[in-house]
């Protein structure tokens, strides 16, 4: 790891990297090499763009809310608790 | 009532990775029994929150179909599937300006199909399709919002095979949209 070039990392490498960088896994010098790629290419910032988008769709599934009759199973069960004749 | 609404449609999803969804429901309300009964022996060593999914996960295993919570081994290893992009798209480590570039740029996505139900559905089917502990972790991260560390609780594993499960199954879903969401047809 002398010669400088040796040190950047690739962009068949960042897109490994990724997720260690947004959990902030990545030690300081690989931060900051990552973000110095990023700031260069084009394609990876589009690739980091991406992968965000897609933990921003997913996040979505869970839009649902509970229907009635879950709802309505679940307090029975809660009330039949409190009344003692779970236990 | 609240405890129940915040959790249980996430109880049902996560069981659903268990068992067929058909009983993910029953099993989620089965659980929700376990929690009832075992409350007086929740000693607040974990959050509630982790407590209510491991009683869940325990009654999802107990209906059988699989193993135990310990990410297998083999669970951790790559291979050529696990790449988040496939390799043939950087210039070869030989390549003597650019080794391990882009060959071509991914191309942006559409910000129209970012909203559609459409996206919404090839999400949902590309998470069904990942393995387990993959699809576990990613719902409960990115679907249900935990942190990682609730996470980690809950499923019983290190912040690094929670980090190794998260970024296999989001690149894997990265790349089942890609195509649609850079200007493709709809499967």
């Amino acid at each position: 790891m002398s010669n400088e070039a040796s040190m950047d990392i690739t962009c068949q490498e960042l897109v490994e990297l990724v997720t260690d960088y947004s959990e902030g896994a990545l030690s300081h010098e690989d931060r900051t090499r990552f973000e110095q790629h990023l700031v260069m290419c084009g394609g990876c910032k589009e690739y980091l763009r991406e992968m965000r988008k897609t933990i921003a769709i997913s996040r979505k599934l869970s839009d649902e809310d509970l229907p009635a009759n879950v709802r309505d199973d679940l307090l029975a069960l809660f009330r039949k608790w409190k009344a003692g004749s779970l236990r | 009532m609240s405890l129940v609404e915040r959790h249980h449609r996430a109880m049902v999803r996560l069981a659903g990775a268990y068992v067929p969804s058909a009983v993910a429901e029953e099993v989620a309300q089965e659980a929700w029994i376990g929690v009832v009964k075992g409350l007086h022996k929740f000693e607040g060593r974990s959050s509630l929150k982790a407590w209510i999914f491991r009683i869940l996960i325990n009654c999802a295993q107990f209906r059988g179909l699989r193993e135990a919570r310990a990410v297998p081994f083999s669970a951790l290893e790559c291979d050529a599937q696990d790449r988040a992009v496939p390799e043939e798209r950087f210039l070869d480590a030989e390549h003597p300006r650019w080794p391990g570039h882009w060959a071509k740029y991914p191309e942006p996505w559409s910000d129209q199909r970012l909203i559609s139900n459409e996206t919404l559905a090839m999400v949902a089917n590309a998470m069904e399709g990942l393995p387990l502990t993959q699809r576990e972790v990613m719902r409960l991260r990115d679907v249900e919002g935990w942190t990682s560390a609730e996470v980690c609780e809950a499923l019983e594993i290190s912040e690094a095979n929670q980090r190794v499960l998260l970024h296999r199954a989001r690149s894997k879903v990265r790349r089942a949209i890609e195509p649609y969401m850079s200007g493709g047809e709809a499967p």
